[in-house]
């Protein structure tokens, strides 16, 4: 097979990603390729001269604004002898998702661009540095990963994601049309820049991109790998099991049943694994109105869980009824955009209590306390669940429940196949957050741009390039669309 | 093929003198192209049915326009007449768009049709290395694949390696008048009916196109002082860097009037007799240049539509109503006509009409215009789906200058995208081809920043000169005008401005914008509201004159008002022109390819990009997209190498 003596690639841009499997591990990698992989390196690693190829130097990382982040080894790979045939540069960190996000973000603002899905394995190929057999696996990896990212997009940023980047695509269109249109046909009447028409559909724009991007950014969704979502019953403890998980005092713990109106979301590193728990409203029919909206919420949030905590009170058998009904009706009705179901794990709370105690959960002596016990085991049969039994107060049982959602959240780190992990996913995810802060950037300088009477023209490149940004998630729009758009909408023409 | 030994036989004579390049048709793009051909030196023999007709404006008499101009621009900078004709025959400039910016400013210009026509034969006739002759072509010699000449009406044979055909809407021509329809190349002038044919048997994709044309009035049955005047701009613009308001002729004023629901109402009455309603007519017209039937029934919640009233000459009573197009019947033209304010009492001189017409699918040319099929036949004009002079012209100088080149036996010249309007048209007509006549808009060039009128040259000239397109003395007035805006421009980036001094004050008077902290010129003239004349008073007079300098301050100005989103485009260029060296195999199966969605496998299927750059302009393309694409291409490349 050839080798190409000039890297040939889709894009010269240095780019970068996390580059070890998720989770709990001693060391994290955050993998440069590109022209500028060693300098960035270098600047991130605070040096003045070129690091020594192919050794690792211990550096403290920082920020190019001079913040440290961490400290570790840096290897620098010139190419074409590298893993991609380009410059590749490794800073290998402590293993905490969260510092290798900050090392990532560090690494884009010294000029990086995060990876496409496959994209190292795709450098690499077409570089001359895999053969055919591995260039099938590229193709299927860049697919799976692709497939696998709008999955993760569509949960991340909530609701049929695509759905609503092509409206927003379509008011630009509408929007671009009008700006358009007033270059190209001078001398027909069509509304000028200025026009209230113009201005209001572009103040529209800006509010429906920033409240996605003001969204996915308050969701956190970024950091975490998964979001972990309690269910239950209304008082059965699920506030005090997340507060016990979160180790402080989020939640409002009362004993009156219905407290948590709304969801409460924290964010928390379980074994170095990022996690976004949610608890819900107490689940059952009510008519406080509040609540009720608290109620619909929760389930919109276990729909969208990448793994649920079904909360049930061994005081009160009637609340592990209520999980066996909900899990009924809930797993009968998985909307459709989710390949997986999300996984389950049944929690029975108040091992303290005394009734627990005398319903035979410390002792097997009691028929009514095996009868609930054979409930659960059934309940978490038929729906391949694991069940365990914490006491949220006193902290029994506690950290295998932490154990136990790190072992399920790593096994099902999302691997749809080999070398796909979840910083994929993440990258994802980061990538369209990306787009859609550009496209934002992008109209509003087109409306600073008609406030301040920039040219048409110059309105109109903004806008293009909010466009573009949008284009790189749901598909490009092309000047002949644009054109079509404008005659269906004008009168056109002498 | 047997068409090629289908030849016709009886008396043939060989014209004694052998040709580099033939060009048929003396129209715009036939004239660029005579021109541009015997410009790089090629012996060049232009063949025309009238000589005429060289020249002529056959439907508006106007030049420019928005992203029209641009072109006009460009050929002007490559040396070639359409510019310099303009100055010599228009009677009416206008800068379009004058508030908008200058990557959008556009010159138009009315032009009288006789003197535009005696400017065309005036340069076709002082153009060395270019002979003329009067007379029909009928047929092609072909041998191997390659054109070896053609044969006229009478027999005569013309012998040439290369033949540029720019028959315009003669191929087939067909004219509708309400339900007459008769055979003609436009009104008047008889269609190329044989070479039509001889055309439609070459192994092209053939399609049919409709333009059409208003009801000509005559200027003395009007009453101009019910409608509102459009005078012409002054300071006057020119259409060509090498000319000056001078040149001009005489200049008169346009009028403006409006259709009115009476007006409407006419035209649906008449609707029944449309060609165009009632399915007589195939081809498919311009959606930016409907006719008035169309604008009445697609757009039926209009009450008026405007209509230009543009002189056809300074000797000519006759008046050209653009924006009325049409082919409904004679007596419904006369009603409607005659129901438009101004024209109450308005005798038609010409009735109006639709011409239906043969064009060849642009995406069988390579990017030089020659046709894939048959080596040295090249295309330019309508007959590749355009419509408009200026894109016929553009096209004819690139064609002519290829035909040159390959003769010469040099690489042909293809400008990009981002180079040059003329490349956005070629592009867009290869790549996606065209299924209306296909019209210029600043919209279509994504880098349209750059592609401005004012700096054509500085995009152009230096390759039109290294081609042998351009004169020296083109080339040295250039470079003159080049050094006078870098020295300009280094001047306003290097000159600081402190505020409450007394050049402050100047330019705060000058701009209406205060100067408040210490900054250098460049970045005073960055803000919206600043205009370059505003920061005069800042460049001294060279001896270059006031003329030159002013629009030397004036470029510097737009490029230092650019300079931010010129250099974003930059990397945006950089990468298109990446991914244009990556080739995306004929045998490519997008079927198999895992991972695009259906809407863009078929899109990908019809189109058959041949570069990833040009996948990438594929509607619905996203990156993720291209990378599949990107490594399915190099996967079959490898797998043949194996």
């Amino acid at each position: 097979m050839s080798s190409p003596t000039t890297p040939q690639s889709l894009d010269t841009d240095t780019i970068v990603a996390i580059a070890s499997a998720p989770g709990r591990g001693g060391v994290g990698v955050v993998r440069l390729s590109g022209p500028s992989a060693l300098h960035i390196a270098r600047t991130l690693c605070g040096k003045t001269e070129p690091l020594e190829s192919r050794a690792a130097v211990f550096c403290s990382f920082r920020t190019p604004a001079g913040e440290a982040l961490d400290s570790g080894l840096c290897l620098c790979f010139p190419g074409p002898a590298s893993f991609t045939g380009e410059d590749v540069a490794e800073l290998q960190g402590h293993g905490s998702p969260v510092v290798l996000d900050r090392i990532v973000q560090a690494a884009i603002a010294a000029g990086a661009r995060i990876a496409r899905p496959g994209e190292f394995s795709e450098r690499a190929y077409l570089n001359g540095k895999m053969d055919l057999v591995q260039a099938e696996a590229v193709a299927d990896l860049i697919n799976a990963a692709s497939a696998e990212s709008a999955q993760a997009a569509v949960r991340s940023l909530q609701g049929d994601f695509s759905a609503l980047m092509n409206q927003l695509s379509a008011d630009l269109v509408a929007l671009r049309v009008q700006v358009e249109a007033a270059i190209d046909f001078p001398d027909e009447d069509i509304e000028l820049l200025s026009a209230p028409g113009v201005t209001s559909a572009l103040a529209d724009l800006i509010t429906a991109v920033g409240r996605i991007v003001e969204r996915t950014r308050s969701g956190v969704r970024l950091t975490e790998g998964a979001r972990v979502v309690l269910v239950g019953a209304p008082n059965v403890g699920k506030s005090s099991v997340l507060n016990s998980l979160c180790g402080e005092d989020r939640a409002i713990v009362t004993p009156v049943a219905g407290t948590t109106r709304d969801l409460v979301r924290e964010q928390v590193l379980l074994e170095g694994i990022p996690v976004e728990l949610v608890d819900t409203a107490g689940m059952r029919e009510t008519s406080d109105l509040i609540e009720a909206e608290g109620v619909r919420r929760a389930q919109t949030a276990a729909q969208d869980a990448d793994l649920i905590v079904a909360v049930h009170d061994l005081s009160a058998p009637e609340t592990l009824e209520f999980l066996s009904q909900w899990l009924l009706s809930e797993r009968s009705v998985q909307p459709a955009q989710f390949a997986a179901t999300p996984a389950l794990v049944i929690v029975a709370n108040k091992l303290d209590c005394q009734d627990a105690s005398a319903a035979g959960y410390s002792s097997e002596s009691s028929s009514h306390g095996i009868a609930s016990s054979k409930a659960m085991d059934k309940l978490a049969l038929t729906y391949s669940s694991s069940t365990l039994r914490v006491s949220a107060k006193t902290g029994e049982g506690m950290q295998q429940l932490t154990e136990h959602l790190v072992g399920l959240l790593n096994g099902s780190s999302m691997a749809a196949g080999e070398g796909i992990s979840g910083t994929d996913v993440f990258s994802a995810r980061s990538r369209h957050l990306h787009a859609l802060k550009e496209c934002l950037a992008g109209l509003m300088e087109a409306q600073a741009g008609i406030q301040s009477q920039l040219g048409a023209e110059l309105v109109a490149e903004h806008l293009r390039h909010a466009q573009a940004e949008l284009g790189s998630v749901c598909g490009e729009v092309t000047t002949d669309e644009l054109l079509g758009e404008i005659f269906g909408s004008f009168c056109i023409g002498k | 093929m047997a068409w090629m030994n289908d030849l016709p036989t009886t008396n043939p004579l060989r014209h004694p003198d052998q040709f580099d390049v033939i060009v048929i048709g003396g129209g715009h793009a036939g004239c660029e192209a005579a021109l541009a051909a015997a410009r790089l030196g090629a012996s060049t023999l232009l063949l025309t049915q009238s000589i005429d007709t060289i020249g002529q404006m056959s439907c508006n008499p106007a030049i420019g326009g928005i992203g029209k101009s641009h072109l006009v621009r460009e050929i002007d900078a490559l040396g070639g007449m359409m510019g310099r004709a303009t100055d010599q025959a228009g009677i009416q400039f206008r800068v379009l768009n004058a508030r908008k910016g200058p990557a959008v400013r556009a010159t138009r210009a009315q032009a009288d049709r006789v003197l535009y026509r005696n400017a065309a034969r005036g340069f076709i006739e002082a153009q060395p290395n270019l002979q003329v002759f009067q007379q029909s072509v009928v047929d092609l010699e072909v041998k191997n694949e390659s054109v070896t000449g053609v044969v006229t009406q009478m027999g005569l044979v013309f012998s040439a390696p290369a033949v540029v055909l720019t028959t315009g809407t003669f191929l087939g021509g067909k004219i509708h008048i309400g339900l007459e329809k008769h055979q003609g190349g436009r009104a008047g002038d008889a269609p190329s009916n044989a070479l039509a044919d001889r055309l439609r048997a070459l192994p092209l994709n053939v399609g049919r196109l409709k333009t059409g044309t208003p009801p000509r009035i005559d200027a003395r049955s009007v009453d101009f002082s019910v409608m509102q005047e459009q005078p012409g701009d002054e300071p006057r613009p020119t259409m060509s860097k090498f000319s000056n308001a001078d040149d001009h002729p005489t200049q008169v004023p346009c009028h403006i009037t409006y259709t009115n629901k009476n007006t409407h109402q006419h035209i649906s009455d008449g609707l029944d007799r449309s060609p165009l309603y009632s399915g007589k007519i195939e081809g498919t017209g311009p959606r930016y240049c409907p006719s008035i039937e169309d604008k009445v029934v697609r757009f039926a919640d209009r009450d008026e539509h405007q209509i230009f009233v543009e002189p056809e000459g300074l000797t000519a009573n006759e008046l050209y109503p653009n924006g009325i197009s049409t082919s409904l019947p004679f007596d419904v033209q006369m009603k409607f006509v005659r129901s438009i304010k101004g024209f109450e009492k308005a005798h038609i001189t010409r009735p109006g009409y639709a011409i239906e017409y043969d064009y060849f699918d642009p995406q069988d040319l390579h990017y030089s215009l020659e046709t894939k099929v048959i080596g040295g036949l090249f295309f330019a004009g309508q007959i590749n789906g355009t419509t408009g002079y200026e894109e016929a012209a553009a096209q004819g100088l690139l064609a002519g200058t290829n035909a040159a080149l390959k003769v010469d036996g040099q690489s042909v010249w293809c400008p990009r995208r981002d180079e040059a309007y003329i490349g956005v048209l070629v592009d867009d007509l290869i790549n996606l081809g065209t299924n209306e006549p296909y019209r210029m808009f600043t919209s279509r060039a994504e880098y349209r920043l750059r592609l401005r009128e004012d700096n054509a040259d500085l995009r152009l000239t230096p390759q039109g000169f290294k081609l042998g397109l351009v004169t020296s003395q083109q080339h040295e007035q250039f470079l003159q005008e080049r050094a006078a805006v870098d020295e300009t421009t280094r001047l306003l980036e290097s000159t600081r401005v402190n505020p409450d001094t007394e050049q402050a004050k100047t330019l705060e008077a000058a701009s209406g914008e205060r100067v408040s902290k210490s900054q250098t010129a460049a970045e005073f003239l960055k803000r919206p509201k600043v205009s370059a004349r505003a920061l005069s008073s800042l460049v001294p007079p060279s001896d270059l004159g006031a003329d030159l300098d002013s629009r030397a301050l004036e470029q510097a100005g737009i490029e230092i008002k650019y300079a931010g989103y010129i250099k974003r485009q930059d990397d945006e260029i950089a990468r298109v022109k990446r991914h244009e060296s990556i080739r995306l195999p004929e045998r490519i199966d997008y079927a198999s390819i895992e991972g695009l969605s259906n809407e863009l496998r078929e899109k990908l299927e019809d189109t058959r990009p041949a570069s990833l750059a040009r996948a990438a302009r594929v509607p619905g393309i996203t990156p993720a997209a291209l990378s599949l694409l990107m490594v399915h291409a190099k996967k079959l490349g490898d797998q043949h190498q194996a």
